[in-house]
């Protein structure tokens, strides 16, 4: 509201210093009879959707300046008060990794800045480390390990640390083992993620640089000082494993086999993609499509019939048979029912640029719904450190 | 870090480490609602550096004010985001406490 205070009573001065009334101020001004509050609806039509015309699509910006629209006396600024009250969310649906979901009355800035993030920038553990103790399977160590890496994690990874520097211990490193092998005169076996099994305790691998007398616990890999399973009772009530068990890692002949060790570590999807908590996370804006005129009869059946992905229904009012959009959300914009001579000035093809329908499809490693909330505390945490940063 | 005049506060360019286009772009949108603003843009200098400029350009006041300012409203805006969107997704649970449950 400030910003809309401040302009008109820079305004109502001047003007009161010129008719030398001073008594009601702003209020009064905002009461005058010619004093526009709202935009011409044409231009509000521009401003809050995007027309798909059958060549091109046009109004697609958003107009972000505060005094876009000062001239016309309507005020563009960005008033908190108001988000407050016009921004919405809906759930359409939530299932244990998809959520879809309906932000209203948001910038296209805001939520791509989301979405950026979910992609990103949300944490999770994935494997980075593979330690080989034997690989006799056609699949080369550099393509196996990749493979592993890409395999989602069910693990919280709010509970562990970023390794960086560290070495590995309890809290920066999930230790995983596998060890298959195809035994001679037997069929061939698939080796899937259900074959790695965690290790609470770390490495059970001896270093090889490792010289110091026998009598000792060999030094291994990891530098654990607990058992993981100590540290939460998450862990030992539902131990850490592949979100699926059923992912195709390898294939084994007769004779072959593998072991190995996989050091999971937690990391950021742009740092590469394994990261990444979420198979995708997108939005498109709310499709909305507008009968300019009444359309009737054979009219009525042919734009039903227009529509690969039936928007339209026939209504039929006392023998008279009239077109109705019926499922506007299923449109995808194909322009299909505006070909053709004239359809474009019966229907209207538009996007309501604030109406996002969001879509987050989780990996496994944390529900979707906590996703969201962890992508927005990240750019809180962004700003904040900026403003550490400036101050 | 910000490039700017001791003499001239209302214009200023931060040069800001480690951030991309989300945060930048963010800002923008939030710089560009505040009527103080009469210019804001970014810019990524080069694409591997991991760093935005922000360029504000003010009618009066200090641009680094401005820009808190702005990163205070984003805050503000996200906190309401995420309180609202909680309390969706909770409405959504206690009505259908069986999840699989499409709404639609």
């Amino acid at each position: 509201m400030s910003g809309k205070d401040k302009n008109l009573h820079n305004m109502s001065e001047s003007e009161s210093e010129q008719e030398g009334v001073d008594k009601e101020g702003i209020e009064w001004i905002m009461n005058l009879p010619d004093v526009p509050m709202k935009l011409p609806p044409h231009v509000e039509l521009q401003r809050t959707r995007v027309e798909c015309k059958a060549d091109a699509p046009i109004h697609t910006d958003t107009i972000q300046y505060s005094g876009a629209f000062a001239s016309m006396g309507f005020d563009n600024s960005l008033r908190l008060d108001n988000f407050r009250n016009n921004f919405k969310i809906e759930v359409i649906d939530l299932k244990e990794d998809d959520i879809e979901f309906d932000m209203i009355g948001i910038d296209p800035a805001l939520a791509n800045a989301f979405r950026r993030i979910l992609i990103s920038e949300v944490p999770t553990m994935a494997i980075e480390k593979v330690l080989f103790a034997n690989n006799t399977s056609i699949v080369q160590d550099e393509v196996l390990a990749h493979r592993l890496g890409l395999v989602p994690i069910r693990v919280d990874p709010r509970l562990f640390k970023y390794s960086d520097k560290d070495a590995p211990n309890e809290n920066n490193t999930i230790v995983f083992r596998l060890h298959a092998c195809c035994e001679r005169g037997k069929p061939r076996l698939t080796v899937t993620s259900k074959a790695l099994t965690w290790l609470p305790n770390g490495s059970e691998f001896p270093l090889v640089s490792d010289k110091s007398v026998s009598n000792s616990k060999p030094k291994t890999y990891t530098s654990f000082s607990c058992s993981q399973n100590t540290l939460s009772k998450e862990f030992s009530n539902n131990p850490i494993g592949p979100k699926d068990s059923d992912i195709i890692l390898a294939r084994l002949g007769p004779g072959q086999e593998i072991e190995l060790e996989a050091h999971a570590v937690k990391g950021m999807g742009k740092t590469h993609a394994k990261w990444s908590p979420v198979a995708t996370a997108w939005y498109r804006m709310l499709p909305e499509v507008v009968l300019m005129e009444e359309i009737e009869d054979e009219l009525a059946e042919e734009l039903e019939k227009k529509c690969p992905v039936n928007v339209f229904d026939i209504e039929d009012i006392a023998g008279k048979k009239r077109a109705t959009v019926a499922r506007p959300r299923d449109c995808t914009l194909c322009r299909e029912c505006i070909r053709g001579d004239a359809w474009e000035k019966r229907v209207a093809l538009r996007r309501v640029k604030d109406h996002f329908i969001f879509k987050i499809e989780s990996t496994g490693a944390l529900p979707p719904e906590v996703l969201f909330t962890e992508a927005v505390k990240i750019l809180e945490d962004k700003c904040e450190r900026l403003i550490a940063e400036l101050s | 870090m910000e490039h700017g005049s001791f003499t001239d506060e209302t214009k200023s360019t931060f040069s800001v480490a480690d951030e991309d286009h989300t945060l930048a772009n963010t800002l923008r949108y939030t710089l560009n609602q505040d009527p103080r603003v009469t210019f804001c843009g970014y810019s990524i200098p080069h694409p591997s550096d991991n760093r935005v400029n922000i360029r504000v350009q003010t009618t009066g006041d200090p641009a680094r004010e401005v820009l808190k300012d702005a990163c205070q409203n984003l805050m503000v805006v996200c906190q309401h985001v995420r309180n609202t969107f909680d309390k969706a997704v909770l409405d959504v649970k206690l009505t259908n406490p069986v999840r699989d449950i499409n709404i639609k």
